[in-house]
């Protein structure tokens, strides 16, 4: 059995992470664990929007096809959203565009929508250590690359595999 | 008597639509007739592929390429006709966007096989499968190698200009005819470079006679279920019509005609990718603001992926689904 | 070492294919092989799509007669949700198709087949085609035959929406109706129509019928076959090309079977071969035999030529009488002549053009209600109709929500995918022999083999296979092969 993606079974694998963050409270969350010294993985990129409503959709696809394993968006809690409704809007797109990736073979569980205040800089380091580990579990996605390490093993495979006949 | 410039019309994987768009120009026929010297055009006349690699390279003025790129022949054919091409047009869906036959993109292409060469009505006990070279007794025959994903035609050469539309409509082919004389005649200039060209710069929502509101819907409506009003916008309506999106240039022949805009038009000008763009137009229309109801909303559309990328898989960012890029070997 | 004659692409046809000509050391023909290089694979990625998309969806299989796959998917989608539609969705679905007809008809013979005969098998390359038949017939029959098109092609758009790709038809009916108005034009252009399909009936007849070596040439051997013949039929067994049972007669015209629908599967099976992408259906009762003639070998024609011999006449007057004019001059029925489904072609012309006549008078045909809305759960379905190339079968299979499991096509030129083999092999064999010059003119009259039949490969191509698996022969130093190493997928 080939070995998925080339990866040799001892190599850990490190989770290459996007995430969404809004200015006004998950961006503020993440400052704040930063400032209290609480650890969250380096795993995550963080990208900070004006607002969770902000984000479109394409900026997940852009991560997911540049090398993202996983995409987190955080914004603030409904009813507090400071644009006020905007949150709901990312909430509507978020559950659309994951029901649409699950039509590409992508696991629900590479896309994560967290509500975070300004205030909650622990959870939301608990999510980002959580969600870490939820992708890392799940393995790299290397959306596209797989196609050409694949081939090339493939071919190797086709030469082992082949039936002799004559 | 000066010779006239050469022209030729090429289809890949493709359904022959674009070909017909072309004859529907009627009369029109005419003109290309007195205006260029047709060297090569499966459908309409004979010249075989060793008669194109007999001409001299740059020496056919203008082609249009239709289809995508599916097997390792069609890649060969899109890399002949851009050596011998001054100038090479994507056009129609396939080429541009890579159209229905892209959702095959979705899937394992070798799937694909097993599901045709086994179909209820198939006699296949030895699963027998189609191969590449095969040994027959008075030699060896080929036919093309399927690539593992089907591609637009500018993921494997440089393009130069874009005709999108499944196909085209005719109309729209007979103003680009009419454009491209006027350059033969040095009365106008070519736009520039990998511009799109016979297609409008808006949404098909512009150019659709149906009145807008503001859209609020509580569930989506298969086009079959209800009798829907014919004066109303189909969104409004909770009918998935993708005209949000779409490309303008087409009329929006569809929607006059009581059905929904499927998105052959490609994306709007700006659009850099068109099933996220239509995500957010959908979900901006759901009135729901709580998970549970936004799901049962969303249960209306029993298949986003298709919904969203139906033309547009091959030449969108992802181009295709998991199941494509990573197979395991047989 | 065997010569070999390689013909690719194939032209003036839609869709893709290459002919092999091998020759023995003598300079027979030792076999040839038509080989289908195309797959796209429809049958599996409309699983997962609603089946009201299928009508849209299975239009791009094919370009030139989308208007065919548009209304085996209505008519499957409707048996899906055992939903009938109202008479007047029928009515203007079947006046969309009659003039479908009559512009598919028309381009093949006027652009695809026709440009052999107009201007002779072996004319220059640069005028064998349609642009060399406008100059040689003028303009004046040239604006015909794009009237007849512009007609035709705009009653499909007033009733289906779009020229190209039709998008009204829906589960239980379509989507709008027409207006009266509307009605009285398409009534206009089809009586228009009628005369051109006369008209072209004559040209047939002056152009070919009149000239001794084209006669001898459809008359000849080298392009006759006896094998089974396959079309629709109406109660009356009269051609229908939208809607009735699919009736088979054996080479002495005998009938063989007659089905329903939803019966295809007991009566059709479909051969695989390693060295194409396309299957050869053939009659699971007889069995296949191989690429052979006759009552004991299961191979069967689809064609304009089968549809006649298939039938016991055709329900509109003029044809009919051409029907029986057709019979008288080539001897009787069956034909098995097949250079004669050009004329067989131009008879269904007439019968599509008379047809969309009655269809327009029908009052009915501007009624309001053009859509049944479904209220049964859809399970699974199978649509039938009469595509010009041939009897097109889709077959469906859905979840309780209308979503697509499974998807089976038997597509018009596929049924045809051995005579058209046969065909090609029987012409070369007779057209090559040792000491032949071979010109580009004689490999044509090799491609007027196929080109009878108005092919539609894009349409026989809808299944797509993956990852190829491989046969790899290794030689030794003499050239013999040694090992064969062989993977299937």
């Amino acid at each position: 059995m080939l070995p998925r993606n080339g990866l040799v079974s001892n190599e850990v694998f490190e989770p290459t992470i996007i995430g969404f963050t809004c200015n006004w409270c998950s961006y503020r969350a993440a400052d704040l664990a930063g400032t209290a010294r609480i650890k969250y993985p380096p795993n995550i990129r963080l990208i900070r929007l004006m607002c969770s409503g902000r984000l479109d959709p394409t900026f997940v696809l852009k991560a997911l096809a540049n090398g993202a394993d996983g995409v987190l968006i955080t914004g603030c809690h409904p009813g507090e959203c400071h644009y006020i409704e905007q949150n709901y809007k990312a909430l509507r797109r978020f559950q659309l565009l994951r029901r649409t990736l699950a039509g590409f073979g992508l696991e629900p569980q590479r896309l994560k929508l967290v509500w975070a205040s300004a205030a909650e800089g622990a959870k939301f380091a608990a999510e980002v250590a959580s969600f870490t580990e939820e992708i890392r579990a799940l393995g790299p996605l290397q959306w596209g690359k797989a196609r050409s390490a694949q081939t090339e093993a493939w071919e190797e495979a086709l030469t082992e595999g082949m039936e002799v006949a004559a | 008597m000066t010779t006239k410039p050469k022209f030729a019309m090429y289809w890949a994987a493709s359904c022959g639509g674009c070909e017909i768009a072309v004859l529907n120009i009627h009369e029109k026929i005419l003109d290309v007739d007195a205006n260029f010297e047709v060297v090569f055009w499966p459908v309409a006349m004979d010249a075989k592929y060793h008669d194109l690699e007999a001409m001299e390279d740059g020496s056919i003025l203008l082609t249009l390429f239709n289809g995508g790129i599916r097997n390792d022949e069609n890649e060969r054919m899109a890399k002949l006709l851009r050596r011998k091409s001054k100038i090479l047009v994507a056009f129609g869906s396939c080429a541009n966007e890579g159209c229905i036959p892209g959702l095959a993109n979705l899937r394992d292409s070798r799937d694909i096989v097993r599901t045709a060469f086994n179909t209820v009505s198939t006699d296949n006990v030895s699963h027998v499968y189609p191969m590449h070279s095969y040994d027959v007794p008075e030699g060896e025959i080929h036919i093309p190698k399927i690539l593992p994903i089907l591609q637009t035609l500018d993921q494997v050469v440089e393009v130069d200009y874009h005709m999108p539309g499944c196909p085209p409509e005719s109309d729209q082919i007979a103003g680009v005819i009419d454009l491209v004389i006027q350059v033969l005649q040095g009365k106008a200039e070519l736009p520039p470079k990998g511009a799109v060209i016979g297609a409008g710069n808006s949404t098909v929502c512009d150019e659709c006679a149906r009145t807008r509101n503001v859209k609020s819907i509580e569930s989506f409506t298969r086009i079959w279920s209800a009798a829907t009003d014919p004066a109303l916008c189909l969104l409004e309506q909770g009918v998935p019509c993708n005209g949000p999106a779409t490309r303008s240039g087409c009329k929006a022949r569809c929607p006059s005609a009581g059905a929904q805009c499927i998105g052959c038009y490609g994306p709007a000008e700006g659009v850099l990718d068109y099933g996220a763009r239509l995500v957010s137009s959908f979900a901006s229309v759901i009135n729901a603001s709580d998970p549970e109801t936004i799901d049962r909303i969303l249960d209306g559309l029993p298949d986003p992926a298709g919904q969203f990328y139906r033309f547009n898989l091959a030449g969108s960012l992802l181009r295709a689904g998991r199941p494509a890029w990573e197979r395991e070997p047989a | 070492m065997t010569q070999r004659i390689t013909i690719d692409p194939i032209t003036r046809l839609e869709g893709h294919g290459k002919i092999e000509i091998f020759l023995d050391e003598a300079g027979d023909v030792a076999n040839t092989y038509f080989q289908i290089p195309e797959l796209r694979g429809f049958e599996s990625f409309c699983v997962g799509r609603p089946v009201e998309e299928m009508p849209l969806l299975t239009n791009r299989i094919c370009g030139v007669c989308p208007e065919a796959h548009h209304m085996a998917a209505a008519k499957a989608a409707d048996a899906v949700f055992h939903v009938d539609p109202p008479r007047t969705a029928k009515i203007l679905r079947e006046l969309l198709y009659s003039a479908f007809y009559v512009t598919d008809h028309a381009t093949h013979f006027y652009a695809l087949g026709g440009p052999d005969f107009v201007m002779g098998p072996d004319a220059p390359v640069a005028e064998r085609n349609i642009l060399g038949v406008i100059h040689k017939v003028g303009l004046e029959i040239a604006s015909k035959v794009i009237q007849a098109r512009k007609y035709g092609h705009t009653v499909v758009e007033v009733i289906g929406g779009r020229k190209v790709h039709p998008c009204t038809s829906i589960p239980g009916g379509l989507t709008k109706g027409i207006t009266e108005e509307q009605r009285r034009e398409i009534l206009e252009m089809g009586t228009w129509a009628i005369e051109f399909a006369q008209f072209s009936l004559k040209l047939f007849n002056d152009i070919v019928l009149g000239n001794k070596v084209y006669v001898d040439l459809i008359l000849g051997d080298i392009y006759t076959h006896r094998t089974y013949y396959m079309g629709m039929v109406d109660e009356h067994n009269h051609v229908n090309f939208y809607d009735g049972q699919v009736r088979v007669v054996d080479p002495e015209g005998r009938e063989f079977v007659k089905y329903a629908a939803p019966e295809y599967a007991s009566h059709i099976a479909e051969h695989v071969e390693p060295w194409t992408y396309l299957k050869f259906p053939y009659l699971k009762t007889v069995g296949w035999k191989g690429f052979v003639d006759g009552k004991d070998s299961g191979v069967y024609m689809a064609t304009p030529l089968s549809r006649l011999n298939a039938s016991d006449g055709l329900a509109t007057p003029h044809a009919q009488e051409e029907y029986e004019r057709f019979y008288a001059t080539l001897g009787g029925k069956p034909v098995h002549q097949r250079l004669a489904t050009h004329w067989a072609r131009l008879i269904e012309l007439l019968y599509a053009a008379e047809r969309w006549v009655e269809l327009a008078s029908d009052p009915e045909a501007s009624g309001p209600k053009f859509h049944t809305i479904p209220t049964e759960k859809p399970t699974e379905g199978v649509g039938i109709v009469e595509a010009p190339r041939g009897t097109l079968t889709h077959h469906y299979w859905t979840d309780e929500r209308g979503v697509l499991t499974s998807v089976n096509l038997i597509v018009g030129t596929t049924n045809n995918y051995a005579p058209i083999s046969m065909s090609i092999n029987k012409a070369a064999r007779s057209l090559i022999k040792k000491g032949t010059v071979v010109t580009e003119g004689l490999l044509n009259m090799v491609e007027m083999a196929f080109r009878a039949y108005d092919p539609c490969f894009g349409c026989a191509t809808h299944s797509l296979p993956g990852q190829m698996p491989l046969e790899v022969t290794i030689h030794d130093a003499q050239g013999n092969p040694v090992r064969v190493l062989r993977q299937y997928c």
